[in-house]
């Protein structure tokens, strides 16, 4: 029996216990943990993307549960969606509930990434819930004898315009299911009948985070379970040689010493004895120098094969035009690699029984997870079941679903629920990596300056949002992956700006040092990063306002209002960088930045305003503005605590971050080696949103984000007169290039 | 050696057994008393995520070994802070603000700054940001964090 099922009785059931689960009892786990086993003579909840009840039931209490395949990683989606349903649904926000990313209960929307939660997620569950509703009406109608458009649905009844008693949704569909098809027709209520979409709604998550009384993953328990630390190699191609298990036979509770290949664990009764014998375990592992060395990285990238090229763009004919420019620009932008630096290390727990694998896992992909864990365990996917419980934030596929592969790992050696919590070595170590990205342009200037031929050549690795293999399965020889999966980091090569000549490539480079994953706005913020930093380089040498300049060449109307917003916001003067009378200890500057996200959405502009201190090289940011068109949008405060996430962690990332690394292994393990952005040197964030009530809502998670380092490589150059372009910007790096000119 | 301890956490006595008694504080209170509020970040003391007060300072529990703690201690968690019913005036202010988006470093950040109030009812913006200088945050709501502390210390 495969079905999973929800009766009406269980639905209220279920109901109540995410309730108490999220809210009351601080011991959400077990309710969480049982949740899913409870339903046995309902209905099988269907799961396909083109049914209604795959997407919303409606509870016998008046109630509705949405069932999402995108989650929340810690962005408030969640709520967002909730608003979103309500709207649809007219019910009160209080009378529904969000599960998410629950292969058995939930369809397949995708991983949750590329900012698309809301923009492809949240409409499918509005359609859904658009549908369910005219279905409530039609139904309305039939049992009052009335034409549905005499009825009107409101909070969570259907009644007759013309006043008199209505009819509860409850009663209305039997077993809480419609039994329909989502119908993409049906009308989605108009913008100015939205009483919840469009308002700063409270996050439904925050009182529980601030009490303590949240379940994330990390503190998720099943019955029975037992805890686990991997050992991972000390270099990453290393084999195991020989384990020595005497080594940790004094530790109390220890279960089993498990290894598969390369893989190596230890099982523990308690956490910390799990701790104590993965330090304590001897193990002789080959030796491994396989990375190149960090110093010669970027002409390791240089020399990488490359398998084959992406013309991202090719207007005109920008090679013959550079011949005929009044002047040619040329200039190289790097980007280290990042690790995504979860603040809680990932963590996941599986349990075997009845031949059936449980996997609670904080994945952005549970469905995709589910996959690789069949493919890797040899079961059949439909005996695989992949749970969310929100982790710590991840920013991308950052260690989650390695954590899953670990513990089903060793679930299945052991024969019992084992959690697997990885240590901070293990995330800052072995979490996929922001692969290195290097990029060469040429710009030739007509004799007005404007740019009139642009050609860039972006080295960045092969491959698409795939699965990225997981470590578990890489290590004990278990069928994985092998193509590289970075993300679709071509978007935001080509440029949006209207200039004659273009052509744009992505050489395709066959491999990369670490394996590689995306990290929030991957791709798009290197290469909008590149490609902003540059158009500044070209406004400085016709001597433009970069303001300006960006103007004069953009055509679309969205994107020209969040610039002159941005300067409005900015108090921008008009004038060229750099600034004329640079002197004194401190330099000041400002730097201007534009994205139109992938070419199609989001639409973002910022300006950094910036001191460097002469002396040390250090940057710091004082104020950062930040004006964004995401179209229609859902939650104003969610969007603004997105984009001062965006701005925070990206100026983390272009000032302080890079992964370091020996000939063997990452050598930022931990917070002190991979430092990262704190209180004293957050700047100030003036943010403006544009909000198009009656336009599609577009995604709010990452494009604020990939203005941001081209904003600050700006401001230093209008600051300094000295172009930085290698991110991170050091203070070294900005003292040595201070000195060097 | 299993180990027979008696801790005061949250006003109440928990007794708890340790194989190990440099077992760190944070495994005693997630693992044998179920507490949800102090949690693993780098058990290493550089995040904060696992602060606890200790006799009513702030303390990182992931390196602070059971035995090591004063004799009588009582311990705070977030959860002993204030509940739902109850709430801290820097947990009211954190939801007022709605201070948080993954939340996971969320409880080292009160407790850090539930500490500094007690100790120092009135700091100013940079007195806030450079108490919570060793608290890292990830997701970026450092501004927000820093108004909800304002805002509980009735500053803003």
């Amino acid at each position: 029996m495969n079905a999973h099922t929800l009766s009406r009785r269980n639905l209220l059931l279920q109901g109540g216990a995410l309730v108490v689960g999220f809210s009351l009892s601080g011991r959400g786990a077990l309710a969480q943990a049982t949740f899913p086993a409870v339903p046995t003579d309902g209905f099988p909840k269907p799961v396909a993307p083109d049914q209604v009840d795959s997407f919303l039931a409606l509870g016998a209490d008046g109630r509705a549960t949405i069932f999402s395949g995108k989650v929340d990683l810690g962005t408030g989606v969640q709520t967002a969606l909730a608003q979103m349903a309500a709207d649809e649904l007219d019910l009160p926000l209080d009378r529904v509930s969000v599960v998410q990313g629950d292969t058995a209960l939930t369809p397949d929307q995708g991983p949750t990434y590329g900012s698309l939660t809301i923009q492809k997620g949240g409409v499918e569950i509005r359609q859904a819930a658009a549908t369910a509703r005219a279905r409530l009406v039609q139904l309305a109608g039939e049992r009052l004898g009335m034409p549905a458009d005499a009825l009107v649905s409101e909070n969570g009844v259907v009644r007759p315009k013309s006043g008199g008693p209505g009819i509860a949704y409850a009663e209305l569909v039997k077993d809480g299911r419609l039994d329909l098809k989502v119908d993409p027709a049906a009308k989605i209520k108009d913008a100015s009948a939205f009483t919840l979409v469009g308002k700063p709604v409270p996050r439904l998550d925050i009182p529980e985070k601030i009490t303590g009384r949240f379940t994330y993953m990390q503190d998720m328990r099943v019955p029975g379970m037992v805890h686990a630390r991997v050992v991972r190699p000390p270099a990453i191609g290393a084999t195991l040689e020989s384990v020595d298990e005497a080594s940790v036979a004094d530790v109390p509770g220890l279960i089993k010493v498990v290894r598969e290949g390369d893989f190596l664990a230890v099982v523990a009764e308690k956490e910390w004895a799990a701790i104590k014998a993965a330090e304590k375990l001897k193990a002789k592992w080959s030796s491994w120098a396989g990375l190149p060395e960090q110093e010669k990285l970027w002409q390791h990238v240089r020399a990488t094969k490359v398998t084959k090229d992406d013309v991202t763009s090719n207007t005109g004919d920008a090679e013959a035009a550079m011949g005929q420019a009044a002047k040619v620009l040329e200039a190289s932008y790097d980007f280290a690699i990042h690790t995504h630096g979860s603040i809680g290390p990932s963590c996941a727990i599986a349990e075997f029984k009845d031949g059936r694998l449980t996997c609670w896992t904080a994945s952005q992909m549970t469905h995709a997870l589910r996959k690789q864990l069949a493919a890797m365990t040899g079961l059949k996917p439909d005996v695989v079941r992949c749970i969310y419980v929100e982790g710590s934030g991840c920013y991308g596929r950052n260690g989650h679903e390695d954590a899953a592969g670990d513990a089903t790992l060793l679930a299945r050696a052991v024969g019992r629920p084992v959690r697997v919590q990885w240590s901070r070595a293990d995330e800052h170590g072995w979490d996929p990596k922001g692969p290195p990205t290097l990029v060469d342009l040429k710009a030739g200037l007509d004799a007005q300056g404007n740019v009139a031929a642009w050609s860039s050549q972006f080295l960045i690795p092969e491959g698409a949002a795939g699965n990225v293999p997981l470590v578990a399965a890489s290590l004990a020889g278990l069928p994985h992956e092998t193509a590289l999966s970075p993300g679709n980091i071509v978007h935001n090569s080509a440029i949006p700006y209207a200039v004659p000549n273009v052509r744009t490539v992505c050489h395709r480079l066959a491999s990369t040092p670490f394996r590689p994953s995306w990290i929030r706005t991957p791709g798009r913020m290197q290469n909008t990063y590149a490609n902003e930093a540059f158009l500044d380089e070209c406004a400085a040498a016709a001597g433009a306002d970069p303001l300006d300049y960006r103007l004069r060449a953009l055509k679309d109307p969205r994107g020209v209002e969040v610039l002159q917003r941005v300067a409005d916001l900015a108090k921008w003067q008009a004038r060229p960088s750099p600034v004329k009378d640079a002197s004194g200890d401190v330099l000041r500057g400002r730097g201007i930045s534009y994205v139109k996200y992938e070419l199609y959405r989001t639409y973002v502009a910022g300006v950094a305003e910036i001191e460097v201190d002469r002396a040390t090289g250090r940057v710091r940011v004082s104020r950062f503005f930040v004006v964004q068109d995401c179209g229609q949008i859902i939650n104003p405060d969610g969007v603004r605590n997105q984009i001062d996430g965006n701005v925070i962690q990206t100026l983390s990332r272009v000032l302080m971050e890079e992964v370091t690394f020996d000939r063997g292994a990452v050598t930022s393990l931990d917070w002190a080696s991979y430092p990262i952005l704190t209180f004293p040197d957050v700047p100030q964030i003036v943010t403006e949103l544009i909000d198009r009530p009656n336009d599609k809502p577009w995604g709010a998670g990452e494009p604020s984000a990939a203005i941001v380092p081209s904003a600050i490589s700006n401001a230093l150059f209008d600051a300094t007169g000295v172009r930085l372009r290698s991110v991170p910007f050091t203070p070294a790096k900005v003292k040595a290039a201070l000195q060097a000119s | 050696m299993a180990q027979e301890m008696s801790l005061d956490v949250n006003g109440r006595a928990a007794r708890v057994t340790v194989d190990d008694t440099d077992t760190p504080l944070l495994y005693v209170l997630r693992d044998d008393l179920g507490l949800h509020g102090p949690r693993f970040g780098c058990g290493l003391g550089q995040c904060g995520s696992c602060t606890v007060h200790v006799d009513g300072k702030a303390v990182r529990s992931c390196v602070t070994p059971v035995s090591g703690l004063p004799k009588n201690a009582k311990i705070v968690t977030l959860e002993g802070l204030g509940g739902p019913d109850r709430l801290h005036p820097v947990q009211a202010a954190f939801i007022e603000e709605q201070a948080a988006q993954c939340g996971y470093c969320i409880n080292g950040m009160i407790m850090q700054s539930a500490a500094l109030l007690n100790e120092s009812p009135k700091p100013d913006e940079a007195a806030i940001r450079q108490a919570l200088a060793q608290n890292l945050c990830r997701c970026g709501t450092h501004l927000r964090i820093v108004r909800a502390v304002q805002r509980a210390a009735g500053t803003l």
